[in-house]
């Protein structure tokens, strides 16, 4: 007989190891699903988790795709951590990437230092005026920021359509809906030579431990924290719920917003319609994962991107459908938030009384 | 964190090394056997359209090469960032030859094929060329022309209802062409379009289907790649016009004839044109008479007719005596496209923006 009882205090070493355990369990299930697609598991599973690090290549596309990750899962983060729900992060992301590009194609042709920062700027701004959206209409309205944000995206992503079908779009380009190409000096420098990994991912790092020190020497950190926990003792102690609600969604957006310049800017190189491609969503499996915090963060983000490339691999040499990364990258926070009770709860193995009652209500 | 990135780049850089000389070795040794050939799709293979076609074409390659070739695909490749990726993936696997096959992956398919100047790459519908890499495309607007006679016959309440993708001007040119066909055979006629800004959305194509019918439509034509349209015209006891495969499946009785596409002649020609060693960069531009574009038998709800005399338009078209772009034509503007007697040259037709008169709204901006 097996009893789940909850603890009096949450366990931290169940919370650090419930990741472990969810990709663990993740793997085993993509076993069974193998098996059952009729593929050999053992050489899909090496294919998706171990292939893409033993070539440099995929590497540097690993690091292409986490650095949005991490950097809008960063921002998110500190929004979870405080209780504002930022879902709308793939409209931000968006935006940044709109706004920035349309500073690169403003500038078209012109060279100097100062241009990419500028660039980056516009998409941070872009990212941040998103955002603000949700975070006005929460503050003076009391209105559910995760709806807003939601449905922000959809705007954002049409706004960027129609930008791009209409005054953005390329004037050599015969109607079709794309910018043009960027000028080199409004693309990202290369990090690694001959491969799509940019500066972007060494500033994701960078945001990851500014993160850091942030909720750990800072007192807006603690001030996240007790907000998210404690809003009637965050009261008492001065802090401000509106003015939490509003850095939360302008760092996040503003995050965003640079993860999107920097996708326009660094692997794409224009703008077109089919640029956000759910960054912004993944981010918040990335954010969980990491349990909100910095340096899971930068793992998590990592791991996500390792399940794009691999998972593509596996379509590419076992012919495995497409839907396979998604399933994963969906199975995986099943599992976390499956695996998640352990934290709060434990399971006891008790010898079966008469009449005993097995479960306890928390 | 950092450093172990870096420890991690260091082995890996080395294992690449170790992997691309392996790599080399054994293609060596296997390259005379097998050509390999690879294929990327913007949707599905399920789709039933566009990738389904171009599926089809892969399988073609197969049945006709068998040993001789090692084929791949992937499919739901995002026109974003992600395009770039697999098509270095593919090439970088040993690919000798790569299709990719939607407009949006012109840019990264450049990109890559500079990166491999030994790799050819084949792109579909795109303008942009190089030495390893091809277009090619198919004369869609002739069929539409032809479908277009008939649509003008068939119609009762004299409006064809079109669902359009991007205002491109392959779009623009199939709008154009269709409306042009009807109005030959029925000087009422009109067209009504709706642009739903995806290739591929059975809701948003279903919906717009819907709105089609509301405004009277009982034909409906297509430039999209679900069978949605299809689905609601079988319901709605409608007309509608296959697009990219054969859709009777999903409309037994709305179906009166479809475009199919096929690519498999082109795909198998190219696939020899490597293995010959005579493969050159080109830009092909097919159509009915080449087969790339076929149009399956009319269906009951034709009359005989009706058939024929779209038949009559088709074999004109097949033989090269009519162009569907044949002066005079006005745009919708009023000013003068072509001349009497004046046929459209294939540059002009190719940058197509603009609507012919008598095509009702505008083109999105």
């Amino acid at each position: 007989m097996f009893r789940i009882e909850p603890r009096k205090e949450p366990s931290r070493a169940m919370a650090y190891a419930t990741p472990f355990l969810a990709l663990l369990l993740t793997i085993l299930a993509g076993f069974v699903l193998f098996a059952l697609l009729g593929k050999d598991p053992l050489k899909a599973t090496w294919i998706i988790f171990i292939e893409p690090l033993t070539t440099l290549y995929s590497i540097s596309e690993m690091m292409v795709k986490a650095t949005p990750l991490i950097l809008i899962g960063i921002g998110l983060a500190l929004g979870f951590r405080a209780g504002v729900w930022n879902i709308g992060a793939e409209g931000q992301f968006t935006m940044g990437a709109l706004t920035g590009g349309a500073m690169a194609l403003a500038l078209y042709q012109i060279e100097g230092f100062w241009v990419l920062p500028l660039i980056c700027l516009a998409g941070i701004f872009g990212g941040m005026a998103w955002a603000a959206i949700p975070a006005l209409l929460r503050t003076r309205f009391n209105t559910n920021e995760i709806l807003v944000s939601l449905m922000l995206v959809y705007i954002a992503t049409l706004l960027l359509s129609i930008m791009v079908h209409g005054p953005l779009r390329s004037p050599e380009g015969m109607n079709f809906p794309e910018s043009r190409l960027f000028h080199d000096a409004a693309l990202m420098p290369v990090l690694i030579e001959g491969t799509r990994a940019h500066w972007g991912f060494i500033v994701a790092l960078l945001v990851a431990l500014a993160a850091y020190l942030l909720l750990r020497f800072h007192i807006v950190g603690l001030a996240l924290k007790v907000v998210g926990q404690a809003p009637r003792a965050a009261r008492f102690a001065g802090f401000s719920e509106k003015r939490m609600v509003w850095f939360s969604f302008l760092v996040s957006g503003g995050l965003a917003g640079l993860a999107g310049v920097f996708e326009a800017t660094g692997p794409v190189g224009q703008l077109v319609p089919a640029l956000p491609v759910g960054y912004g969503f993944t981010a918040i499996i990335v954010a969980f994962l990491g349990r909100l915090h910095p340096a899971g963060i930068v793992v998590g983000g990592l791991l996500l991107a390792l399940t794009y490339i691999g998972g593509e691999s596996a379509q590419i040499s076992m012919q495995l459908p497409s839907s396979t990364t998604r399933v994963f990258q969906g199975l995986l926070l099943f599992f976390l938030l499956t695996t998640d009770i352990l934290v709060n709860y434990k399971i006891k193995s008790v010898r079966a009384r008469p009449g005993a009652i097995t479960l306890n209500r928390p | 964190m950092i450093l172990s990135n870096m420890w991690k780049g260091l082995t890996g850089a080395l294992m690449a090394l170790a992997m691309f000389f392996a790599a080399n070795a054994v293609m060596a040794a296997s390259h005379a056997k097998k050509l390999k050939v690879a294929f990327v799709y913007v949707g599905p293979v399920g789709d039933h359209g566009w990738t389904y076609q171009h599926h089809q074409a892969m399988k073609a390659v197969k049945a006709k090469f068998g040993d001789k070739v090692e084929t791949t695909h992937v499919e739901n490749v995002s026109e974003g960032p992600d395009a770039e990726r697999v098509i270095q993936q593919l090439a970088q696997k040993g690919n000798d030859l790569i299709f990719t096959t939607s407009f949006g992956f012109m840019n990264p398919t450049l990109k890559v094929a500079k990166r491999f100047p030994k790799v050819k790459f084949e792109h579909a519908t795109g303008f942009k060329r190089a030495a390893n890499v091809s277009t090619y495309n198919t004369r869609f607007y002739e069929g539409r022309y032809v479908a277009g006679v008939a649509a003008g016959k068939l119609t009762k309440t004299n409006t064809i209802g079109y669902i359009a993708s991007f205002p491109i001007p392959e779009v623009v040119m199939g709008i154009n062409a269709s409306y042009l066909g009807a109005k030959s055979v029925n000087p009422d006629v009109k067209i009504k379009v709706i642009w739903v800004s995806t290739w591929f959305d059975p809701g948003k194509e279903a919906a717009a289907a819907k709105a089609l019918v509301d405004q009277g439509a009982d034909i409906l034509f297509q430039h999209t790649d679900s069978p949605a349209a299809m689905k609601l015209a079988e319901q709605k006891g409608i007309l509608a016009l296959g697009q990219a495969s054969d859709m009777k499946a999903f409309g037994p009785n709305a179906q009166y004839t479809s475009l199919v596409n096929d690519w498999s002649g082109y795909s198998i020609s190219r696939v020899q044109a490597v293995m010959d060693g005579t493969w050159k960069s080109t830009n092909t531009w097919g159509g009915l008479k080449d087969g790339m574009l076929t149009m399956p038998k009319w269906s009951a709800k034709v009359p005989a007719d009706v058939a024929k005399l779209a038949d009559e338009v088709k074999a004109k078209i097949i033989a090269g005596t009519f162009h569907p772009f044949t002066g005079p034509l006005k745009k919708q503007d009023g000013s003068v496209a072509l001349k009497d007697g004046e046929v459209i040259d294939d540059g002009a037709l190719s940058g197509m923006n603009y609507y012919v008169e008598g095509v009702d709204g505008s083109l999105p901006k």
